[in-house]
């Protein structure tokens, strides 16, 4: 009969806390999930002041990590209620 | 009686109606498809649509739906004897929790995780959706004013239980600090914070806790109703990871500790049970058992509530359809084995009949108090613990439940109240605090409107259970709708959404003549409003399984498949 050794143990121990874990996080996933949006959305819109014609002081930071955010460009202004792009130069629709 | 063979023959009957009927139901009726492509899979976000496993799903789905309700109910209604409270627990669990809890779940899966309201909308039409909204909110405004009252009847009841009561928000607080700010892993904090909550138990009961008889006018049960919607009202305002989200898991975890402590007690003492198995000798102005038993025990029998988490959360994460019989299916079980177990506290936790009797002098004086002492008296006996310390036990469970109950629900009608000012376009009410402020207005209004000293939420509580129930009739019917048009078998749920529609009507009926008698004219409105929406609900059902029957009813595709 094979026996189980401590690596078995470790595993079942492991997943017991993965449950337990799992168990905690999800109900509120969804309003983690909310939350971090809200923030994002919130930190667009800091990036994005300089061009949308709202004088930024931290522009010259902030300018830097538009390439980054491109991507996410056009799920933000649709979510801010603007269904094309304010933006001229940027033709994401 | 021994309350070993009650516990015996209602553990078998809930087991043999899972390992049976639920197969049946899964195989003839739902027809389960393992190959199915469940939305967690085919929706996947990682956010709400998660493939889950199945027992992580179940623990989710039965905390979530675990309130104070599957005591409170039994508690009042052994009343009338303990044998139709506990015939209407368990084949209620059977025949009526299981296939409708199961089939939310089923029907939701089918139709891409959308709610049972929206569902509503599809499957039996816009007035039919815009009657559940009403119907949630008068739910949600019940569970808040009436577990408010139970809380305070227990900390009244049994002082030992404010300190470790009030003591599990700081335990929370600190599993909360714990977790996010300095990333502990959660298998320690958990441990910890059982212990501590335990540990609290035994504090309270060196040092319990009283409020003075009159502050303002006002008596220690009020009092504690005032301090309770405050406390709730800040909790809900704050971010759910500090109190909400830790709260809730270690009252997961209590429940499963305190089942546990019930059902090996019962087995070690074996208590007698002195209350008779019908009560010919109920007090007077005790309601008819029949329809009054049906809408008493909600939860722990058939609860519309359940519906609202099958098809709201649970449905969303299934792993495979199939596992849709042990969450939902078993879920129900797991209610009903609450209720059952505060059905043998409250009929054999007593010394004799007289005593049983003393306890129950009037309708609702029962109660959770009797589950609690009663309950107490067996955890003593069965497991040598001090009596007092066993009611405190019970007691801390029962108030954790209706208290995370309470911080969810006002956070859900802070939302309706932002939602409606956002359509009204009404700028203060939507800001966070100002709803709030609303909502607990609302409460209070129906606390103390329905009874001077705050007790109105108790008054209520078949009121609750009529609503209840009448939520599960919507559910039911959307899931007969659904059988019919499928061209399927649909007496399983059909039957059951008859007797549910007869039973609250009748109820409702009888409760019209209470409220009238007793010039309350709060809850003859509330009564009215729920009377019209079931009779409407009725009416809907029966129309839309007509054009279910000539084939003319929108089913989703999902559901026909």
């Amino acid at each position: 009969m094979a026996t189980k050794g401590p690596r078995d143990e470790k595993s079942s121990l492991e997943r017991f806390a993965a449950g337990l874990q799992e168990f905690y996080v999800a109900p509120y996933r969804r309003s983690f999930a909310r939350a971090r949006r809200d923030e994002d959305d919130l930190f667009m819109l800091l990036v994005f002041a300089e061009t949308l014609g709202v004088p930024n002081p931290a522009a010259c930071y902030t300018m830097e990590l538009m390439p980054v955010l491109y991507e996410r460009f056009h799920d933000w202004h649709r979510r801010m209620g603007m269904e094309r792009s304010p933006l001229d130069h940027i033709g994401c629709c | 009686m021994s309350s070993i063979a009650l516990m015996i023959v209602g553990l078998a009957t809930m087991a043999a109606g899972f390992f049976f009927y639920s197969k049946f139901i899964a195989e003839k009726i739902y027809r389960l498809d393992p190959n199915f492509r469940t939305p967690a899979h085919e929706l996947r976000d990682d956010i709400d649509f998660v493939p889950t496993n199945k027992f992580v799903l179940w623990g989710h789905h039965f905390t979530s739906v675990a309130g104070a309700a599957p005591i409170v109910g039994p508690a009042i209604a052994v009343i009338w004897g303990w044998l139709p409270a506990f015939l209407w627990v368990t084949l209620g669990t059977v025949f009526f929790a299981g296939v409708h809890d199961f089939g939310a779940l089923w029907a939701s899966v089918r139709n891409k995780g959308k709610s049972i309201g929206t569902l509503t909308g599809t499957v039996i039409g816009n007035r039919a959706r815009n009657l559940f909204l009403v119907v949630i909110f008068l739910l949600l405004l019940m569970v808040n004013a009436a577990f408010a009252v139970v809380i305070s009847n227990l900390l009244v009841a049994n002082p030992a239980s404010v300190i470790p009561t009030w003591g599990a928000i700081i335990v929370a607080l600190c599993i909360g600090q714990a977790i996010y700010r300095f990333k502990v892993s959660l298998f320690w904090p958990s441990i910890i914070g059982v212990v501590v909550l335990y540990s609290l138990i035994f504090l309270g009961q060196s040092y319990p806790i009283t409020l003075p008889e009159s502050v303002l006018g006002l008596g220690p049960k009020a009092q504690w109703i005032i301090l309770l919607f405050s406390y709730a009202g800040i909790a809900s305002l704050l971010p759910v990871w500090v109190l909400l989200q830790p709260r809730d898991y270690i009252n997961g975890l209590q429940l499963f500790v305190g089942l546990g402590l019930v059902y090996a007690a019962v087995l070690f003492s074996a208590p007698e049970i002195v209350a008779p198995a019908i009560n010919h000798d109920v007090p007077a102005g005790t309601p008819g058992i029949v329809p009054l038993l049906f809408v008493t025990i909600a939860c722990g029998a058939i609860s519309g509530f359940h519906g609202l988490v099958a098809s709201g959360t649970s449905s969303k994460q299934l792993d495979k359809e199939t596992d849709a019989r042990f969450v939902g299916y078993f879920g129900a079980v797991g209610e009903g084995m609450l209720a059952l177990a505060a059905i043998i506290a409250c009929t054999a936790g007593f010394a004799t009949l007289g005593e049983w009797q003393g306890v129950y002098e009037k309708f609702g004086s029962g109660g959770v108090v009797a589950f609690v002492n009663g309950g107490g008296q067996i955890l003593a006996n069965g497991l040598g613990l001090d009596s007092g310390l066993g009611s405190t036990i019970l007691s801390v469970m029962a108030i954790l439940f209706a208290a995370t109950t309470m911080d969810t629900g006002l956070r859900l009608q802070r939302y309706v109240v932002q939602e409606a000012a956002e359509i009204a376009g009404i700028k203060p009410m939507q800001k966070g605090w100002i709803a709030t402020l609303i909502a607990l207005g609302f409460c209070l209004a129906l606390a103390f409107g329905a009874g001077g000293d705050g007790s109105g939420g108790m008054v209520i509580w078949p009121l609750f259970g009529t609503t209840n129930q009448l939520l599960a009739g919507l559910t039911l019917s959307i899931l007969s709708v659904i059988l019919i048009k499928l061209r399927r078998p649909a007496w399983f749920t059909a039957i059951p959404l008859v007797f549910l529609l007869v039973m609250s009507v009748l109820a409702l009926l009888v409760q019209l003549k209470q409220f009238y008698e007793a010039e309350n004219w709060l809850l003859l409105g509330m009564d009215i409003v729920i009377l019209v929406a079931a009779l409407w609900v009725a009416l809907e059902a029966a129309m839309a399984m007509a054009r279910g029957a000539e084939g003319t009813a929108t089913v989703t595709e999902g559901g026909s498949r």
